[in-house]
């Protein structure tokens, strides 16, 4: 009867979105941004960020959003330069 | 006396390092490989290369792998570790020195020579140099824009362990001498303690006549007199 004991784990999957922390350079964007100009594109800002795309199993929504936001400080971002925002939805 | 120089998959100045320590130098010295422990060792390396690809960001990864809670213990022993170009990304991204190194400033892969400044002689790395003494050492990275928010900063700068500047050939630290963009012009930083030094420019490419500088030798010289000291 083990199972009536069991928490019963949810699935839910997560987009993390890490970006540098406003005011720091981002020298690659900049060149970038020259590039677009160079091809008659300006614009007024660009960024560049990285998003991970995840699933993973927890027992609450809760716990989910624990875990991934466990993962940014630890490893997914860099807390010294990065700010990140984490979008989670339950998907099964 | 023995070293460790810890070696990742992606590693590249490891033989380097290893070489010059124990034929050079003079000092027995160990490759040592990432799942290994660092126990027996008086001092450690983390050398220089592409660990793991610079994947994420560089040194993020190998600042996870096994080998590091290791190199913690050794640290907070008071043991010398020293952490160049790669190796001081992965010291940064472990939380064992502050701050980030960021792309350079122009971004693209520096390959040079640069003049450096000795700010601070007393620690076990610069010990062998005289204060304010402008050292030739080779650079090769592109992210060594070393970064610390202002708080950081005035603590480097106030506990004098801002180890080394990037300067003109004079000694001054012009925004030209500045290969990457660094704060403040930092090229190397020690930690609280000053048993931990991390640097981007090459002491191991520069321990010998024949390469065009031996003022790299004398920061493994000073490390091997600390040691010898404890």
């Amino acid at each position: 009867m083990v199972s009536d004991f069991e928490v019963s784990k949810m699935q839910y999957h997560a987009e993390v979105t890490i970006g540098l922390k406003s005011g720091m350079l981002d020298p690659e964007a900049t060149t970038i941004k020259k590039a677009l100009e160079h091809l008659g594109y300006p614009t007024n800002s660009l960024q560049m960020q990285k998003r991970f795309i995840l699933d993973l199993d927890a027992a609450s929504r809760d716990e989910a959003r624990f875990k991934v936001d466990e993962m940014c400080n630890r490893l997914l971002a860099n807390p010294v330069i990065h700010n990140y925002e984490i979008v989670l939805e339950e998907s099964g | 006396m023995k070293i460790a120089v810890l070696q990742f998959g992606g590693s590249n100045c490891d033989h380097d390092v290893h070489y010059v320590l124990n034929e050079v130098v003079g000092v027995d010295t160990d490759l040592v490989w990432y799942k290994d422990d660092l126990e027996g060792y008086d001092g450690a390396v983390v050398p220089g290369g592409f660990s793991y690809g610079d994947y994420l960001r560089a040194g993020a990864i190998a600042a996870r792998a096994p080998i590091m809670n290791s190199l913690r213990k050794m640290a907070d022993k008071g043991l010398p570790v020293i952490g160049i170009c790669n190796g001081f990304q992965i010291l940064v991204e472990s939380g064992l020195l502050p701050g980030a190194l960021m792309t350079n400033r122009y971004p693209k892969f520096r390959c040079d020579w640069a003049n450096l400044r000795v700010e601070n002689n007393v620690s076990p790395f610069t010990r062998s140099f005289k204060k304010g003494e402008v050292i030739r050492l080779p650079i090769a990275h592109k992210e060594g824009n070393y970064f610390a928010d202002e708080h950081t900063l005035s603590k480097l700068n106030a506990q004098d362990r801002v180890a080394f500047r990037y300067v003109d050939e004079q000694g001054n630290t012009t925004d030209e001498a500045n290969p990457n963009g660094s704060i403040e012009n930092i090229a190397g930083i020690l930690n609280e303690k000053g048993n931990i030094l991390g640097m981007m420019p090459h002491p191991e490419r520069a321990s010998e006549e024949i390469l065009g500088s031996r003022d790299g030798k004398k920061i493994f010289d000073s490390m091997m007199e600390y040691i010898t000291s404890l």
